[in-house]
């Protein structure tokens, strides 16, 4: 059973048509790669998976369940995180304080709740160890490095059971050596049964790590074919155009 | 592969020191700094300064606007600005008063201080009322903290016009003792029960941007509304909160002067929101958002009485306050602009 369904969706902006009846389904654990040229849609279909945008037209199934996601919190709760591609950091506040945004671990004081920003620390550091990230749980985000930034918006996938991480150019600002560890971390995702929708622009990446590839033009999925029966030659035709379908 | 080489050290890189984050970092510590340098320099000026009288007069005073301060600087922290305080101060008071006339004339005979408890509420009722319109309308229909807020600081002044005909009203009826007792009196006959209450709602506001999930989401909505979004915060309900509480802060602050005054003057409090303005923003709020504390707020309104009182007693001509005030918000943003370039 597929974890993830999408059936003829279609989203428009006033007279901007951005999704034409896209279908597509992801298996659990499965690493499916999203490319495109800049406005294909990539962007506007991760937001509908993650529940900023809602569809036009068009269903989502979700384990199972027909649903319509109607915030990113509701997103969160079924099991779906995100990566969005500015991030999503409050610069004013710590690395921790950041990964923990509107989940905060609480203890009861009467009838308050106070944070237990030690634990959450602690958990902090132990997913950026995790990431193999040299980022600091109590440093603030304000201060960090384009690569620091994107280990704190990556350790924030990994709070909760995720079913489904969605990654919007995630290896976009950061170093070699970082690229390689979030290459890794979407091996071991796979390893423990989690699927990722990886969109990158980078074809290395998504050659080394995904077992399919979605291809998008102007708002339809052109292309949807397993890594292994295609070609960084033949995406790139598909991408830019220049071969129709495949 | 997770354990080894885990922590790669950077040797490039240093631990932040303690001197240069946290509140020793912020414009609130160099404010404090130069608000001791003058509390030095006027005692030294002025040997009426440090007196018992004096420092009962000049804590009584901050009091009067630090509530309504901690409260701007919440809205300040969003992001936001309230303008309607000065108004709100007014209409609170205003309605605490009437009400306190109302139930003078009817011989509700409910347990003793009832009156005054509804009355109260009344004026605090209407504070809020205030905070949740410019609330909903600032949050829900995304109209702008400056028009909304400067639009009630109209209506609301308007009406505190109307509903005393424009000459105000005094707090009357069986509890009018208990009301100048609460609200203008003084503990062990030092200090200015103000100032108690200040302390009570500092340390509830520092509790709550510290160490609550709200106060970390007030901060986040500050810097990155769109991530608080995306996170699962719910924005629109911690912008609501936040002027319905620097709503019921200025009403509550507006109903301790009146009782000070002994009176709820219609003009009651008029153009204090520019006061309070400065005083959060002296005292490190960045209208940018994102940045302020309890702290700041109540150090920019002593460093404003302090300033006040001491031209008063040194003799200066009081019409130089205000050009010392303005010059102080320059000269502290400035200070805080320039650390900021040095650190990067």
């Amino acid at each position: 059973m597929a974890l993830l369904e999408i059936n003829n969706v279609t989203k428009e902006f006033g007279a901007i048509r951005a999704l034409s009846d896209v279908s597509l389904s992801i298996q659990p654990g499965e690493v499916v790669g999203l490319m495109g040229d800049n406005g294909a849609g990539k962007s506007t279909l991760v937001k509908i998976i993650s529940g900023i945008y809602q569809p036009t037209s068009g269903a989502l199934s979700f384990d199972g369940a027909h649903m319509q996601i109607n915030s990113p919190g509701e997103a969160r709760r079924l099991g779906i995180e995100t990566v969005y591609q500015d991030l999503a950091l409050a610069d004013n506040l710590t690395a921790a304080e950041n990964i923990f945004l509107g989940r905060e671990l609480k203890y009861n004081f009467g009838p308050f709740r106070f944070l237990r920003h030690s634990a959450m620390n602690q958990r902090a550091a132990e997913l950026f160890a995790e990431l193999k990230s040299e980022t600091r749980a109590d440093d603030y985000v304000r201060q960090m490095s384009g690569g620091q930034r994107q280990a704190v918006a990556i350790a924030r996938t990994r709070l909760a059971d995720a079913k489904l991480i969605l990654m919007d150019e995630p290896t976009a600002a950061i170093s070699v050596r970082q690229v390689a560890e979030v290459l890794n971390l979407i091996h071991r995702l796979k390893d423990a049964g989690i699927a990722v929708i990886l969109i990158s622009h980078r074809m290395p990446d998504v050659f080394a790590v995904c077992e399919r590839v979605i291809v998008m033009r102007r708002g339809t999925k052109v292309a949807d074919k397993p890594i292994a029966q295609t070609s960084p030659e033949e995406v790139t035709a598909l991408i830019t155009g220049a071969k129709e379908t495949a | 592969m997770a354990s080894e080489n885990a922590a790669q050290g950077f040797s490039n890189v240093r631990r932040t020191r303690f001197w240069q984050k946290g509140f020793l970092a912020s414009q609130s510590a160099y404010v404090l700094a130069a608000l001791v340098v003058i509390i030095v320099v006027m005692s030294l000026l002025s040997p009426n300064f440090l007196t018992a009288g004096n420092i009962s007069n000049i804590t009584r005073n901050f009091s009067f606007i630090a509530i309504a301060a901690l409260g701007m600087t919440l809205v300040i922290i969003t992001g936001g600005i309230d303008l309607s305080v000065g108004s709100t101060m007014a209409l609170s008071a205003t309605a605490t008063s009437l009400m306190m006339g109302a139930l003078a004339g009817a011989s509700v005979a409910l347990f003793p201080g009832g009156a005054l408890i509804i009355s109260l509420a009344a004026g605090l009722g209407v504070a809020a009322l205030i905070g949740l319109f410019n609330g909903v309308a600032i949050a829900k229909l995304k109209l702008s903290p400056f028009v909304t807020t400067l639009g009630t600081l109209s209506i609301v002044r308007g009406l505190a016009y109307v509903a005393t005909y424009g000459r105000g009203t005094f707090p009357s009826g069986p509890d009018k003792d208990l009301f100048l007792l609460v609200t203008a009196g003084k503990l062990f006959d030092t200090v200015p029960i103000a100032f108690v209450y200040l302390l009570i709602c500092a340390l509830a506001m520092w509790l709550a941007l510290n160490h609550t999930a709200w106060g970390r989401h007030v901060f986040a909505i500050g810097s990155n509304e769109a991530a608080g979004r995306l996170t699962g915060v719910n924005v629109d309900r911690v912008k609501i909160q936040v002027y319905v509480l620097c709503g019921l802060a200025a009403g509550f602050n507006g109903i301790i002067i009146s009782g000070w005054l002994g009176s709820a003057p219609a003009n009651l409090a008029t153009a204090y929101e520019l006061t309070i303005i400065a005083a959060a923003v002296i005292g490190g709020a960045n209208l940018a958002g994102g940045v302020g504390g309890a702290a700041g707020a109540i150090i920019g309104c002593v460093l404003i009485e302090v300033i006040r009182n001491g031209l008063v007693l040194a003799r200066v001509d009081p019409y130089w306050q205000q050009t010392l005030v303005g010059c102080i918000i320059v000269a502290a943003v400035l200070v805080d602009r320039l650390r900021s370039l040095r650190n990067g």
